[in-house]
């Protein structure tokens, strides 16, 4: 399998400060990447290397087999990057954006309408892209990027500042990106985001990769225990840890928590006891994983 | 090619949409031309002074009807009701002079309050009084004075604002196309999407200046369209006002550029780009003349190219001159240009950080 980027041993200084600081991995042709990580981690500055935005201090970047820095035309178009929103020509309606992106990447006015309909925008086309709503300029920003048919695309951030019901619509748009075959790279500070999307999640913070793996396996390899929680009124916390497998048990206001590395056994002892009343079931999330990696809490 | 057609349009209805920017480089100037159409539109002549005659003036009436033609050019005859009223008239300044005939003597009475008035009556009357005295004398006067003016004697008021005021369009025009469509491209990141698109950045520059002079020959056709509708007549090489235009467009579109890699905000570069077209409007003579300004402010006028718009637009326009005098000015505006673009790519950044 052609890997679509190799990154080796990259590092890039500014000042004092190592915004990169000897990264090392590679994504396969088709994978969804996710690059996880608090602001400040190097996310943007470790994308922006390799789309070839900035010249690296050292280590190399290969972009589809060819060198994105110095500026590689070649391999513009076969690159989609979505950056934050309102990066538009002012006063031109959502259309006319993709319009002119169609013109500057040589591509057929045609495929301007099967983007609008992608992202769902087919309603606002004739809508400036000042009027656009938060929700609805991030995925024209992302209709932007696919309109050169790219083989990679670049997204960074792309649901920050976003509503929850916004969040979902794009994930939906961003999973059928996915599914057409294109290597998708995403930087996020929302854990929950990359556990859904991605396939594997490099964990970052100070310019390193602390961790890189999918999302199930990060999580399995912290054997963090699970949480149960039910009722109170259905289970007291003398009797949740009489129940074989429970490790731990906390009394909360209105449920008892029981944390388990066997949740089989806890839920059927449970069922058997008929106390499944306002049963709640929580593993560990990648929030648990990055505070485990970097032992402090996860502030985005 | 498609990539700065593209450009090109995209920046074109970015223009046209934006009703603050259309306001200032068109309709601010072309309000400013209108004010100053009607206000001295009234033509070339000066407003006559108010004369009150007390009493039987024979020294007037007897004056032969050529000499009186030329009298009534410049004065407006009054009645007058009584001496004492004649005089408080001139006291308020409703009228400049009253004068009565004592035998053979005109007794001419001034007001100190208004001693331009008061000269212009005194020297007028005292010439007709010499002639008169000539006539009388039966001498034929050796010497004669004969005064033109050194401009079109057509020349209203607004021959002198229109080159002034289209200018300065030109000038804000495309100091603050440059200056904002190069920050705030900047600031959302889309001169980074530009970058990220294959297309030369020689494609992008090219899209603006081309805009730019789009945008500069439509003010200069439609400025100059109004003018003449108000009464501005071209004399000289007026078709030279195109390559001027054009070399002062370039020359401000760098301007803009060094505002534009400066200022890092929009509401920063409108601030740096007002800083410096509003000074140099004033101290090219866009807006006033400068012949009454002292040495050391001519030689202000004299770093900033918007003097040489002003002064070769005017020369070509309304001085009636010829192509020739257009050329001077032509080269240092692109002296300008190149010097101020090639300071703006040193300073010149792709991204806000």
């Amino acid at each position: 399998m052609v890997k679509a980027i190799e990154v080796q041993d990259l590092r890039k200084r500014y000042g004092s400060l190592a915004a990169v600081d000897g990264v090392t991995f590679e994504v396969g042709t088709g994978e969804f990447f996710g690059i996880l990580g608090p602001n400040g981690a190097g996310k943007t500055t470790l994308l922006e290397l390799v789309e070839g935005l900035r010249e690296p201090d050292s280590g190399t970047i290969s972009v589809l087999g060819q060198r994105p820095w110095p500026r590689n035309p070649a391999l513009l178009p076969r690159m989609g990057v979505q950056l934050q929103s309102s990066a538009f020509f002012e006063m031109l309606t959502a259309r006319e954006q993709l319009q002119t992106f169609a013109d500057l990447f040589a591509v057929d006015h045609r495929r301007v309408d099967e983007m609008l309909e992608l992202v769902g925008l087919t309603d606002s086309a004739k809508v400036r892209s000042e009027k656009l709503s938060g929700g609805q300029s991030q995925r024209l920003s992302i209709a932007c990027a696919l309109i050169s048919d790219p083989e990679i695309v670049f997204l960074d951030e792309p649901t920050a500042a976003l509503d929850p019901q916004a969040r979902r619509n794009l994930w939906t748009v961003l999973t059928s990106i996915a599914e057409s075959g294109r290597t998708v790279v995403l930087t996020t500070h929302h854990m929950d985001e990359a556990e859904i999307l991605c396939d594997r999640v490099a964990v970052m913070d100070a310019g390193r990769i602390l961790q890189l793996d999918s999302p199930v396996a990060l999580i399995r390899a912290l054997d963090a225990p699970v949480r149960i929680s039910v009722e109170r009124g259905v289970l007291t916390p003398a009797q949740a840890a009489a129940i074989p497998g429970a490790e731990h048990v906390e009394a909360e206001a209105t449920s008892t928590v029981i944390s388990t590395r066997e949740p089989a056994r806890v839920l059927s002892a449970l069922a058997d006891a008929d106390a499944l009343a306002g049963l709640q079931v929580r593993g560990a999330t990648l929030e648990d994983v990055f505070l485990d990696l970097t032992g402090r809490e996860y502030r985005v | 090619m498609t990539g700065f057609v593209a450009l090109a349009l995209a920046m074109l209805k970015g223009f046209y949409r934006d009703r603050l920017t259309l306001f200032f480089t068109v309709f601010f100037p072309l309000f400013f031309i209108l004010i100053f159409g009607v206000v001295f539109g009234g033509g070339g002549t000066a407003s006559k002074q108010k004369l009150i005659p007390v009493g039987d003036v024979a020294f007037i009436t007897a004056l032969p009807a050529q000499a009186r033609a030329g009298f009534d050019e410049v004065f407006d005859l009054q009645p007058a009701e009584g001496l004492d009223a004649a005089l408080a008239a001139v006291r308020t300044g409703d009228a400049a002079a009253a004068v009565e005939q004592r035998g053979d003597a005109l007794v001419v009475h001034v007001s100190r309050a208004d001693q331009v008035a008061a000269a212009t009556v005194q020297g007028v009357l005292s010439s007709f009084v010499d002639t008169t005295n000539l006539a009388v004398a039966q001498v034929q006067p050796t010497y004669s004075l004969q005064v033109t003016q050194v401009e079109d004697e057509s020349l209203k008021g607004i021959q002198y604002v229109a080159p002034g005021m289209i200018s300065y369009g030109i000038t804000i025009g495309a100091t603050f196309g440059a200056a904002l469509t190069l920050i705030t491209w900047r600031n959302s990141k889309l001169l980074r999407r530009l970058r990220l698109a294959p297309v030369a950045t020689g494609a992008v520059v090219g899209a603006r200046v081309v805009v730019s002079l789009v945008v500069a020959v439509f003010q200069l056709v439609l400025l100059i369209g109004v003018s003449m509708l108000l009464g501005l007549r071209l004399s000289g090489a007026w078709y030279m006002a195109i390559p001027l235009t054009i070399a002062g467009t370039l020359a401000f579109l760098a301007i803009g550029l060094l505002v534009g890699s400066i200022a890092k905000t929009s509401e920063g570069g409108s601030g740096l780009a007002n800083l410096i077209t509003l000074p140099m409007g004033f101290l090219s003579g866009a807006f006033i003349p400068l012949i009454a300004a002292p040495g050391w402010l001519i030689v202000i006028s004299k770093i900033m190219p918007m003097g040489y718009l002003v002064s070769g637009l005017s020369d070509v326009l309304v001085r009636g001159q010829g192509p020739s005098s257009a050329l001077l000015p032509i080269l240092i505006l692109l002296g300008f240009a190149a010097g101020l673009t090639f300071i703006a790519t040193r300073l010149f950044r792709w991204d806000a950080a």
